[in-house]
């Protein structure tokens, strides 16, 4: 009906319209001049700059340590979490599913003013600890939903049987379940790593005290105007996120091919991410 | 000497307000082959999980060797079981999934080989130390998860429907498998199932049970023979059930005819069931029979003939190395003894 | 017991965090600071709400957000369509380019439109070179509708892509075989059967869209004030925390009604299980 030209050209176009603006950060990253209209030729004096901005390493410092440590948090509460999931009868599973989706389907504006909200009421004082709370309050939900797939492809009765051969469950489950799980637990300390290193609404609302991240010192040079250092960190960003990228679904895709599904790519959630 | 080893008293369960096993009483001795036979829902899974201990009985007790072990929890009892999806650990081969029980007893990396080796000898499995769980076939894995559970030499094995999953061949192949280590090994056996014709062939005590509760117990001969009940002699073999009524000791009148017959103690007068088994039946030329019927539908079923006979209004099945054709009238004899008398008790609904 | 008590501290967590946090907003939207000390019922906050000045602000904002919601719709259901039909080879590489932007940082790229549509940016200087008076592309409602569309374009492809792979082929084969032409099986079984994606992809798309304060910021400058960005200006600028609240409450409230009727249409449990 409508020509394979056609379709390949919708295609190549809406591709166009999704890369653009990255491309253009990308090749302007190396401009030697500020602006982007004209190519003043090759230079990485943007970078040297981006580097010695000592609020943007100060922003990457807290990124990367609390989305380090947040995911680690997430992954053990998320992990222990899914366990007690999968163990539950059917209609308290689905009470706490349905109560797992709250901040996944929440605006992040809603969880960050609500966070917000809780610590000014108990008077605790914004800064590292707040964001951190706040980082691994909405991790948790996507590290179960990593996980909880892991344990519902565990063999029947494999609880049971290490205990019938003598284990005491908690030998069980560090030696005969946590093994088998461990992918979906690896995936979902990614994905929540990402999301954090990614956050910025909810890390805007419950931060303070001069801690900051990456996302809010992007946000507070572009009102300010344009400027080339975040060209560069755009670049060094985009690479970084594609690497991860790439990681996460070629651990999916192994452990798929092994099982025999087929899954789709992994996708961030709209809650997060947007503002 | 024959001791002992498990004794179930008064075992109860309940699910959600439901009984799902009343007032269960049984008691296997050294080296039985027990097998619990009942249809799906009857609760025999349910037992066999207390005696593993992975049930907490509501009622009643479990006792090894006259010890109480109803509290003590599935990893201290000297008791392994095959499940019935075989729950082998995947992330391990074949022998760490043996090695599995010997390890934890903290046993010596020599002795673990040897005993595992002897394992893989005795369900055939030599050379597959190395492999993967999910490369083995259906019929290998069920003999990896026998091995895991006999490596630890327990005094009892739990069998939840371990064949289910094999096709027919090598489901016949397995419970002569299984016989053989039973006896070789001189283990008690306790083995649920639903297909009574595996529990006639491997066990020497079958315990017939239907909605939680014991319907009969007994050698495999006796059950086949003399079924208590109704339940009992439909759900093992086929059975021709009709009405009938005992006259007196051996003297019982069905099909419109007094018969000969070899039971007593049920009374004048009295309402029975009256059993024969298809295989009982002789067809013989019509003149000559206690019965005459038309032939109804005749299948051939490879060791003999399947018939439909309608006499009277009733329908009578029989087994037999004869033919006959399709509408023609012939005439079926029995013996005394082949009549089995139960009985009259409430039916269950036909599957 | 490790079973019992594993989901434990997830749940702790889930009520102090999400809960919690959610009733403190509540609560602030309903009470105030009295001069006295302790809080006293004050319901100016949505008596505020009720002024058209701030009516309008919320009349925008959905608007804006069913625009481009509509957008999407139309850029993103052909592209799932030819996306589902792709030779397999090619489709997995595809759908990964598609989402690969979606995992970069949200502010980069929204931001990276700046540069771009800017007064002294890339498109104006190449209308320049042209001999074209520069355009105003930039803090306008249409600058923020094209934000929108670019972050959230994947977010409305991929629901229904994956709802589109799921038809089952030989459905399609029995109605060639009854006689049905390509556009007769579209019209009549393969869009019927991806209404639910349909569904997923405009929730994906809608909530952000309705919620956001960044694109709007970034992209709309102080022209374009959208719910979004009032319920920030209340936490971070005006400290009202009163109307701030109110303002969330209703905003929650609109959502949570939107997503309850678009679920009716959705029955399956299709609807977030694409993770």
């Amino acid at each position: 009906m409508v020509s394979k030209q056609i379709k390949r050209l919708y295609v190549f176009l809406v591709l166009l319209f999704l890369y653009a603006p990255i491309l253009v950060l990308i090749v302007f990253s190396f401009n030697a001049s500020k602006s982007t209209a004209n190519w003043a030729g090759f230079s990485l004096q943007w970078y040297v700059e981006l580097f010695h901005d000592r609020q943007i390493m100060k922003a990457l410092y807290y990124t990367l340590s609390v989305a380090l440590i947040a995911s680690a948090v997430a992954t053990v509460i998320g992990t222990f979490a899914a366990y007690g999931i999968t163990n539950m009868r059917a209609w308290p599973k689905r009470a706490v599913l349905a109560l797992n989706n709250i901040p996944i389907l929440n605006p992040d504006i809603v969880t960050g003013i609500a966070l917000l909200a809780m610590f000014t009421f108990i008077n605790m004082p914004l800064g590292f600890m707040t964001m951190l709370l706040a980082h691994i309050t909405f991790a948790i939900p996507f590290v179960i939903l990593s996980v909880l797939p892991k344990f519902r492809q565990l063999p029947q009765d494999i609880l049971e049987a290490a205990m019938d051969l003598g284990a005491t469950p908690g030998y069980a489950f560090f030696k005969v379940i946590l093994p088998e799980i461990m992918p979906g637990i690896v995936t979902g300390f990614l994905i929540a790593f990402t999301l954090s290193v990614d956050d910025f609404v909810i890390s805007f609302f419950t931060t303070g005290g001069g801690v900051t991240n990456l996302s809010i010192e992007i946000y507070s040079m572009a009102r300010r105007g344009i400027k080339p250092t975040i060209n560069a960190l755009s670049t060094l960003m985009f690479v970084s996120v594609l690497t991860m990228m790439l990681i996460i679904n070629l651990r999916m895709n192994k452990d798929s091919t092994r099982k025999g599904e087929s899954e789709t790519p992994y996708l961030p959630a709209p809650g997060a991410g947007s503002g | 000497m024959k001791k002992r080893v498990i004794e179930g008293r008064n075992l109860a369960k309940e699910f959600s307000g439901q009984r799902v096993v009343d007032n269960f009483n049984f008691c296997v001795m050294s080296e039985d082959f027990l097998t619990i036979l009942g249809p799906s829902g009857s609760g025999k899974t349910t037992v066999l999980r207390m005696i593993g201990g992975f049930e907490m009985p509501t009622e009643g007790d479990i006792l090894f060797e006259d010890r109480v072990i109803t509290s003590v929890p599935p990893y201290q009892r000297p008791i392994n079981t095959v499940f019935q999806k075989y729950a082998l650990f995947p992330h391990m081969n074949v022998y760490e999934n043996i090695a599995f029980g010997l390890r934890l007893r903290k046993a010596e990396e020599q002795e673990i080989r040897k005993r595992v080796g002897r394992m893989l000898e005795l369900v055939n499995l030599r050379g597959f130390e190395k492999r993967a769980i999910d490369s083995l076939s259906g019929g290998q894995q069920q003999r990896v998860a026998i091995a895991r559970a006999l490596v630890n030499e327990p005094k009892v094995l739990l069998l939840d429907e371990p064949l289910g999953a094999l096709d027919l061949k090598l489901r016949k192949e397995m419970q002569v498998e299984l016989k053989y280590m039973q006896q070789e090994l001189g283990i008690t056996f306790i083995y649920v199932t639903h297909d009574q014709e595996e529990a006639l062939t491997m066990s020497n005590q079958v315990i017939v049970m239907n909605k939680g509760k014991i319907e009969q117990f007994g050698s495999p001969v006796s059950i086949y023979n003399e079924p208590v009940n109704a339940f009992v002699a439909d759900f093992i073999g086929e059975s021709n059930i009709l009405d009938g009524i005992m006259y007196g000791d051996y003297e019982v009148g069905f099909a419109g005819q007094r018969f000969r017959c070899v039971d007593a103690g049920f009374g004048v007068d009295q309402p029975v069931e009256v059993v024969i088994r298809p295989e009982d039946i002789k067809l013989v030329p019509a003149e000559e029979g206690m019965l005459r019927g038309i032939v109804d539908s005749i299948v051939f079923k490879g060791v003999h003939y399947e018939m439909v006979v309608l006499e009277g209004n009733r329908e009578w099945l029989i087994h037999s190395t004869l033919k006959a054709r399709e509408d023609t009238e012939v005439g079926i004899r029995f013996n005394p003894d082949d009549i089995h008398i139960m009985k009259k008790q409430e039916r269950p609904a036909d599957a | 017991m490790l079973r019992r008590f594993s989901a434990s501290p997830y749940l702790l967590w889930t009520v102090l965090f999400i809960l919690v946090p959610v009733f403190m907003v509540l609560f602030y939207s309903l009470f105030s600071p009295a001069p006295g000390g302790g809080y006293a019922l004050d319901l100016e906050g949505y008596r505020k709400f009720a002024d058209p000045l701030y009516l309008e602000v919320l009349w925008r904002s959905i608007v804006i957000a069913l625009k481009s919601t509509l957008l999407c719709l139309l850029v993103g259901y052909p592209l799932a369509l030819i996306l589902s039909r792709i030779e397999p080879r090619y489709q997995k590489i595809l759908v990964m380019l598609i989402i690969l932007p979606m995992w970069m940082n949200f502010l980069l790229r929204t931001y990276a439109w700046i540069p771009i549509l800017g007064r002294n940016g890339l498109i104006n200087s190449l209308l320049g070179s042209l001999g074209v008076a520069p355009l105003n592309l930039l803090f306008n409602e249409n600058a923020v509708l094209l934000g929108m569309v670019y972050n959230f374009l994947p977010f409305m492809v991929l629901p229904i892509y994956t709802v589109l792979m799921k038809i089952d082929r030989q459905l399609i084969e029995a109605a060639e075989d009854l006689g049905a032409d390509r556009l007769v099986i579209f019209r009549r079984i393969v869009f019927p059967l991806s209404i639910p994606g349909l569904i997923s992809g405009i929730m994906m798309v809608f909530m952000p869209a309705v919620s956001t304060f960044v694109i709007s910021d970034l992209l709309g400058g102080s022209q374009i004030t959208l719910i979004g960005n009032l319920i920030k200006d209340q936490f971070q600028t005006v400290y009202d925390w009163n109307f701030g609240s109110a303002i969330s409450i209703i905003l929650m409230v609109m959502i949570l009604l939107s997503m309850s009727i678009l679920n009716r249409y959705d029955e399956r449990e299709g609807g977030t299980s694409m993770w």
